[in-house]
């Protein structure tokens, strides 16, 4: 959260923000550079979160969460960014593979895959991408053919954040190829089904703490209740899902941003060059105040899609993708910048501002590339001023 | 099982800064935590209770805002807390202050073991746990790093200078603990909302009953007789420039002040 | 002047041998003796304490009461503080010293309650006010920042424990002459409450801080943990202990037995090189009392200037390199 601006934050969340800062800079910053370094999954921090009653913070109180509404879930994943988005996305993405469960899911579905999803005993993953069906999400692949009281999966799932490490998995598939899009049915997965296996685990430019991997489908033999929804309706739920997983994406934007953006300032405060201090450089403190606009109007913006989204609309299709590729874009260009104060230094791995610049690019990249965001909002402008 | 374990609140000592014109900390704005060491102990709590069930108890002796060191300890997961706090108990020494507590501890009742920090980084005096446990006649061990619970008794790991000791020692007893032990766990979100509006009891000179003669300034043995500045270094020497130069000169320095 | 007041010093022994604090304890003893015209006696529970004797009397005890018991062979903490509790009820020391070990630190405060004594910490400083006969007990308060002079007024014996190294051993002679007084305890009557199985010495190559001469630390200045190879470097040189900042050691740049300061280790070596460590109060703390500081470090401006006797401003990674680079060809 930004420093002496009222955003109308609760007291609720304020303790959540306390919580997670202290998480932050006791548990993540001594770790982050090994996890980037060696590429290692935070499963000891999601468990610590677990305990911390942090995993079910998106989920209803009926279900085991803590139920914090989407800004308060979003404050979280904003304020664990601050320190590593690699560590952030591997906690959000769990929202991202239930979210599907929690939008369409059956009462019988949330019972018995939420709590212990609320509770971090387990954790989740999302299945949408493919190697060839990214953007183009009705380009998927896989197929999930019915059997007496089965579905048959086959295919392969690419780039799954959380694959490998997750328990549950919700997964698309084709079952009837003739519709399209309108053909794609969503299942859930359990890691260990026979036919379920895990490609290698990739090599990243950043966010390389988190587990990115294939999702194999050979024969895979699901029982048919957990179909969720009905059959078809898997492409809505993706579009759904990424209503609410997108101010996520842009919490850790923020989140991100406003890092480097700490970072930059304590350093041009101490740094010298010609016996001053090079904030005293005007050039250079107005990079700094640009930073820190682009940071407060970000933040501004993401915080608007959550209360839109808690407030019960329903179209927040614009609204989402706005503050997705806005607060992605704000991350890489501040972060860029941050480099840029710190010089020399900042190029070296000795300091955090290169990791969080390479971090950044994903987020320009993940869950729709800003191009596709774009889209998104120009098609709404295109519909709203139909009638004009 | 049923543990009791003492903190103490204290000011932040990486945050405390001197003032250099008085050589006075500035103490003013400087949070307050739990001692670091107690932390440990409060861990160790922690762990003995998920792994054998029981409560864990947290009692804390200082003025009124020590409150909120106890409400802490709560968000990180022990169950109840009391505070021990009266005017009456000012100024008191580690003799009185173990005996303050001491009487906390005996009107909780049945318990099994009582669990300090190994000493308090304000006052890095360690003597209040022994103390404690003396006036409950109860075994002590210092600078425990690990229990188990074996039977009846504890099997008790603790640091020595060049190693450690394993002890087997009846229950109830006292122990303080080390750093090394663990690390304590960060606050759950749910308990640290119910810690914020948690009752916790003050006992006072009307609850403990104590003996007036053993309590704050009265029942200190000790007694500051006065405080001063630390002396300041003379001769400072501060060199700079090229690094070999500069090490040459230190080393000739060092070896006229015979320590090299 | 009373001739029958005595000063007291706790003589631990480990195995059969005396701690090294305990000759510096009655050397320091010898001095405030020679103020006070006290007796300086040591105080000896073991399972056999004759054959320990001649080496106190030749660091200037007069007298040491033995208190031979198979119980007291290793520390126990229900006996010990028995047969000295009572020892001290019988005999009424004016002073008692201990040294601020594991064992002393368990001891005294369990020994204070149980006399009713006033017990002081860890003191730097000790003197006697001759007109009052108190012992003059100073100790740093608060993270060093604050030196407070402590007294009893009122309770005897006073107590007081002390670090290894605050003091330096002064020995009388090879062959000095003393009393051994030999005192019994029944300790039948003491319940066996705690039960020593194991007892562990861990064989550590590295030098133990507390004692070491000569001690080399790192801060968050080093950078990275790799780059604490050139403090070890340098600390092998020079014969070294390695120390290490809280930040650093919570950074996971090196073990938490390096850790210098308020939650970590209070060193006072003849030299302490800090290397890159801005000096907050929680490390100043454990290492102010050194006899000499050298700080290395790129800020002018950080408060572990204010410790040093020597301040040499620049960047450690030439620096440290370098001070290695000259100690070793001094040597050759």
């Amino acid at each position: 959260m930004g420093a002496n601006i009222d955003y109308g934050i609760t007291e609720e969340q304020q303790e959540i923000v306390n919580l997670i800062d202290d998480f932050g800079k006791e548990r993540i910053v001594p770790v982050r550079a090994e996890l980037d370094e060696k590429g290692i999954f935070p499963s000891d921090l999601l468990k610590e979160l677990a305990q911390m009653d942090l995993m079910g913070l998106y989920i209803p109180e009926e279900y085991g969460g803590f139920e914090a509404g989407q800004l308060g879930f979003c404050l979280a994943i904003e304020t664990m960014s601050k320190y590593c988005i690699g560590v952030s996305v591997s906690y959000a993405a769990n929202a991202l593979g239930a979210d599907p469960i929690l939008i369409g899911g059956s009462d019988e579905q949330k019972k018995k895959y939420l709590p212990p999803l609320a509770s971090g005993e387990k954790w989740a993953a999302f299945g949408l991408t493919e190697p060839n069906a990214g953007s183009d999400a009705g380009g998927i692949a896989t197929t999930a053919v019915k059997k007496g009281d089965k579905y048959i999966l086959n295919g392969t799932k690419q780039w799954i954040t959380n694959g490998g490490e997750a328990d549950i998995y919700t997964v698309f598939a084709v079952t009837n190829k003739a519709k399209g899009a309108r053909g794609v049915s969503c299942f859930i997965v359990e890691k260990g089904t026979p036919g379920f296996s895990f490609g290698k685990k990739e090599d990243k430019l950043g966010i390389r703490a988190s587990a990115t991997r294939e999702l194999v489908f050979e024969d895979c033999e699901v029982p048919a209740e957990n179909l969720i929804g009905r059959e078809g309706m898997g492409f809505l739920l993706a579009m759904k899902t990424f209503d609410i997983s997108r101010p996520g994406i842009a919490s850790q934007g923020v989140g991100l941003a406003q890092g480097a953006l700490d970072e930059a300032v304590k350093y041009a405060k101490v740094r010298k060059q010609f016996n001053k201090p090079i904030i005293a450089n005007q050039g250079l403190l107005w990079m700094l105040s640009e930073m820190a606009t682009k940071v407060e109007t970000a933040r501004a913006i993401t915080y608007a899609a959550c209360r839109t989204i808690d407030s019960g609309i329903k179209e927040v299709s614009k609204i989402s993708a706005m503050c997705k590729y806005y607060a992605g874009d704000v991350a890489m260009s501040v972060t860029t910048d941050a480099v840029q104060v710190f010089g020399g230094y900042g190029f070296m791995k000795e300091y955090p501002v290169e990791k969080m610049m390479r971090d950044a690019k994903i987020l320009q990249i993940y869950e729709g590339t800003n191009q596709i965001q774009r889209d998104i909002v120009g098609m709404a402008l295109v519909k709203e001023y139909a009638s004009a | 099982m049923n543990i009791v374990v003492c903190i103490k609140q204290v000011p932040d000592s990486d945050k405390v800064t001197i003032d250099r014109e008085t050589n006075r900390l500035n103490r003013a704005g400087v949070p307050s935590i739990i001692n670091p060491f107690d932390e440990n102990a409060l861990e160790m709590a922690l762990q003995l209770k998920d792994a054998h069930g029981g409560k864990v108890t947290v009692i804390s002796m200082g003025p009124p805002q020590a409150e909120e060191a106890l409400r802490t300890a709560l968000s990180h997961g022990a169950d109840e807390a009391v505070l021990i706090s009266d005017r009456k108990f000012g100024g008191a020494d580690t003799w009185a202050t173990s005996y303050t507590i001491s009487l906390a501890v005996k009107k909780l009742g049945d318990v099994d073991l009582v669990l300090f920090g190994k000493q308090a980084i304000d006052g890095d005096t360690a003597q209040v746990g022994p103390g404690v446990a003396h006036f409950l006649d109860i075994p002590a061990l210092t600078y425990a790093k690990a229990v188990e619970v074996t039977g009846e008794t504890l099997k008790v790991t603790k640091v020595t200078e060049d190693g450690y000791e394993v002890w087997d020692i009846d229950k109830p007893c006292a122990l303080t603990v080390v750093k090394e032990a663990n690390q304590l766990r960060m606050p759950s979100l749910k308990k640290k909302m119910a810690a914020k509006k948690a009752e916790i009891p003050c006992w006072g000179f009307n609850e403990l009953q104590p003996d007036e003669e053993k309590i704050g300034l009265a029942g200190s043995p000790t007694k500051v007789s006065k405080v001063f500045a630390p002396p300041v270094k003379l001769n400072k020497e501060i060199l700079s420039g090229e690094p070999a130069e500069m090490i040459t000169e230190l080393i000739q320095k060092l070896k006229e002040r015979n320590v090299l | 002047m009373s001739t029958t007041k005595e000063l007291w010093v706790f003589a631990e022994q480990r195995e059969g041998k005396i701690a090294g604090v305990v000759y510096e304890l009655l050397s320091e003893g010898q001095i405030l003796c020679e103020k006070s015209g006290y007796t300086l006696c040591a105080v000896l529970p073991s399972a056999d304490g004759a054959s320990l004797c001649q080496e106190l009397y030749n660091f200037g005890a007069k007298k040491v009461y033995t208190i031979d018991d198979p119980k007291l062979k290793d520390y126990q903490n229900d006996y010990y503080s028995r047969a000295v509790a009572q020892l001290i009820h019988e005999k009424k020391p004016e002073i008692v010293l201990y040294g601020a070990t594991t064992i002393g630190r368990s001891l005294a405060p369990t020994v204070a309650v149980m006399v009713n004594a006033g017990l002081t910490a860890d003191c730097t400083q000790l003197d006697f006010d001759v007109e009052a006969g108190n012992l003059l007990q100073t100790r740093p308060a608060f993270g060093g920042n604050i030196m407070a002079t402590i007294i009893c007024p009122d309770n005897r014996p006073q107590m007081a424990t002390v670090r290894s190294n605050v003091f330096k051993k002064t020995k009388v002679s090879d062959s000095e002459s003393g009393e051994q007084v030999s005192y019994n305890v029944d300790l039948s009557a003491v319940p066996e409450r705690m039960r020593r199985l194991e007892s562990v010495h861990e064989a550590d190559n590295t030098i133990d801080l507390n004692a070491a001469q000569y001690i080399v630390s790192g801060g968050r200045g080093v950078g990275k943990p790799e780059n604490f190879k050139i403090i070890y470097d340098l600390a092998s040189e020079l014969g070294a202990a390695v120390g290490a900042s809280r930040a650093t050691v919570d950074a996971g740049w090196i073990s938490h037995h390096h850790q210098v300061g308020q939650t970590g280790k209070t060193v006072c070596p003849v030299v302490y090189v800090a290397c890159g460590i801005s000096g907050a109060i929680q490390h100043l703390a454990g290492m102010q009392s050194s006899d000499v500081i050298v700080a290395i470090n790129k800020d002018p401006d950080a408060p572990i200037f204010d410790v040093a006797d020597f301040g040499l401003i620049g960047d450690l990674h030439a620096i440290v390199p370098e001070f290695q680079k000259q100690i070793a060809a001094a040597k050759a």
